[in-house]
């Protein structure tokens, strides 16, 4: 049994940066992640990031991650369960993590859950072939081992997931027929990352749609369809695309099914991406013992889920009786309510206003 | 239209241009970021202070007398979305950031692409320079290309013949 | 299906290169390779086949949560290839069933 003060789920930046929070304060962190590499989906980022240059912004994602790993990694106060997967949470504070043949008892005071997201499938014809993947798997091949799965990429959805996806694809040597978005406007994109791939030629079909993908075994085709402005598709207007694999950048879920386990209670707000557990600001949840950072408390990005972790390990350390300085935690406050003061954050706004009122308070 | 796809109408081109003495006079910053990102390196990475913001929010204001075309801002934005700008005469130089591979070497004649990657004009190459910037580790490359004044709004992209 | 040799931003530094076995197979891949990134740098994405209808099933979300990619290790079945490092001379097998306990 590993007996610990604060059991810190996911190595992703919201998991690193409430480690570093919390063994700062000088409570000893566990940080469990089911792959055996930290930094979550950042390693795979190779655009540099948007926020405050003294603050990280303009370094490019995989470097970012190098960094918080590196720390990490060398804090006394920082013990590492990589290869590990929560699979259960009692009300006592125990905890067990897991791996495919053996599993580990944990005893923590408090846990901050910060798990990270999913990405969506969409309904189409044989959307299980093998070739269709997540965008944010072809990141991963790509980025982090070097491996193509395939020559011609076609991106559906054109959130800042897709649109990067196919920067990406460009760098990687690749060519990407094109972008479809089945919304007559970008689909969340910023501005800037639209046209920095647009420009490079890569097309963005909106008011279109997939609506299946054939081969043999794996994926050789792909067939899209314009829509009219009830979704509907419009026939006759059927292009056939020759692509070998089809990434999905439609949106990402929160994983949730963490805390439903532990017993917080978790709220269905459409803004956040799903189900969220419901938290506030700094990262309580409904279990006193439990705290939660983005993007499982609700669909944001890299720079607010490391506030987050920040704050909730900042709040689980303070709890726990440990000396924080409270002028760092109004600091980080105020931040987050800079970054998401914005038409970008209006959305994420609207979801967190709608948790946090009404029936859900 | 930048609502719809991302791309600024050439009046919204026209909004952060220079004026034509200072186009004239030597390499300036030119933004084309017109969307409330929370971000702010451009501010930071400028070494004469010409780049301000209201808020982390607002677009950034580039005083174009101070600037010094220095390009140290075209590198640190992680939009790509500043370029530099030069009249000359008769010709106009166009500094775009790159990040793909296989980067063209002066001399080199290209096709000059617009924002929506169609080809408009022959480009040739002047300069391929890689600006660290803010980031040590940033591998981005500053590429000026040389075309006929008459683009020079249009060209923001190009293609190896 | 192919390995980056050359990237603008990223480095891919050698690595050791070991073997595996698929179906009984030799085949090549790199130190701090997923079964499953091996397997596709190989050009193979057919994983398994899906329990009812026998299709072909590829890796989807490379995250470990989706169990599209599951497949059969060094005997043990359910095997999540996407967060599994490869080793030498480890035995990879696609998965026809729900899978026999060793």
């Amino acid at each position: 049994m590993i007996e610990v003060d604060v059991l810190v789920v996911g190595g992703g930046p919201a998991g690193m940066n409430a480690a570093l929070a919390v063994a700062d304060a000088g409570a000893t962190v566990l940080l469990v992640d089911r792959f055996y590499k930290l930094g979550g989906q950042l390693v795979k980022q190779t655009h540099k990031f948007f926020g405050w240059a003294d603050r990280g912004a303009g370094t490019r994602g995989f470097h970012l991650a190098e960094d918080l790993a590196q720390k990490v990694k060398s804090h006394p106060n920082i013990r590492l369960l990589m290869g590990h997967e929560l699979i259960g949470a009692y009300a006592d504070g125990t905890y067990i993590a897991a791996t495919w043949d053996a599993h580990v008892k944990i005893k923590a005071k408090k846990a901050i859950m910060c798990t990270g997201a999913a990405e969506r499938m969409i309904t189409f014809e044989n959307n299980d072939l093998p070739g269709v993947m997540g965008a944010g798997a072809v990141q991963t091949l790509m980025n982090e081992y070097g491996v193509m799965p395939g020559q011609r990429y076609l991106i559906v959805g054109s959130g800042n997931v897709g649109v990067i996806l196919a920067y990406q694809l460009l760098q990687a040597g690749a060519q990407v027929d094109a972008i479809v978005d089945v919304l007559p406007k970008l689909g969340g994109a910023y501005w800037v990352h639209a046209a920095k791939v647009q420009r490079l030629g890569v097309p963005l079909l909106l008011r279109r749609t997939i609506t299946g993908v054939y081969g043999d075994g794996r994926v050789e085709k792909a067939v899209t369809v314009a829509v009219d402005e009830r979704f509907e598709p419009v026939p006759g207007t059927e292009m056939e695309h020759h692509v070998d694999v089809v990434a999905l950048a439609v949106g990402l879920m929160p994983l949730a099914d963490v805390f439903q386990a532990a017993g917080v209670k978790t709220v269905y707000v459409p803004e956040l991406g799903g189900f969220v557990p419901w938290h506030d600001e700094l990262g309580h949840t409904t279990c006193p013992d439990i705290y939660v950072a983005e993007d499982a408390g609700g669909i944001e990005e890299a720079t607010t889920a490391s506030l987050g972790g920040t704050l909730a390990g900042l709040t689980a350390a303070k709890e726990l009786g440990y000396p924080v300085d409270e002028k760092a935690v109004e600091q980080y406050l105020k931040s987050l309510e800079s970054f998401r003061d914005s038409s970008l954050s209006q959305k994420v706004k609207e979801g967190l206003n709608k948790l946090r009122s009404g029936e859900h308070a | 239209m930048l609502e719809i796809d991302g791309f600024p109408t050439i009046e919204d081109v026209r909004t952060t241009l220079p004026s034509e003495e200072r186009l004239a006079r030597g390499p300036v910053a030119v933004h084309e970021c017109f969307q409330d990102i929370p971000c702010n390196p451009c501010v930071a990475s400028c070494p004469v202070g010409a780049i301000s913001m209201e808020k982390l929010t607002s677009q950034p204001i580039i005083d174009h007398d101070r600037c010094t075309g220095c390009g140290s801002c075209v590198s640190a934005c992680p939009g790509l979305a500043i370029f530099l700008l030069w009249k000359k005469g008769e010709k106009a130089q166009v500094t775009i950031p790159y990040e793909m591979l296989n980067a063209p070497t002066p001399g080199e004649t290209v096709e000059g692409l617009d924002r929506y990657g169609r080809p408009v004009c022959e480009a040739s190459v002047v300069r391929v320079v890689r600006m660290p910037s803010l980031d040590k580790r940033s591998k981005t490359m500053l590429v000026t290309l040389e075309v006929d004044a008459a683009y020079m709004l249009d060209v923001r992209s190009f293609r190896k013949g | 299906m192919r390995r980056i040799t050359e990237h603008p931003i990223l480095e891919f530094p050698e690595r050791k290169v070991i073997t595996f076995y698929f179906e009984g197979k030799p085949l090549t891949a790199y130190e701090g390779d997923t079964v499953a990134s091996a397997l596709i740098s190989n050009g193979i994405q057919a994983f398994r086949e899906s329990i009812e209808l026998h299709r072909p099933r590829g890796m989807f979300c490379a995250i470990g949560n989706c169990s599209s990619c599951l497949m059969v290790v060094n005997g043990v079945p359910n095997v999540r290839t996407c967060v599994t490092p490869v080793e030498e001379g480890m035995t990879v097998e696609r998965q026809l069933n729900r899978g026999v306990m060793p």
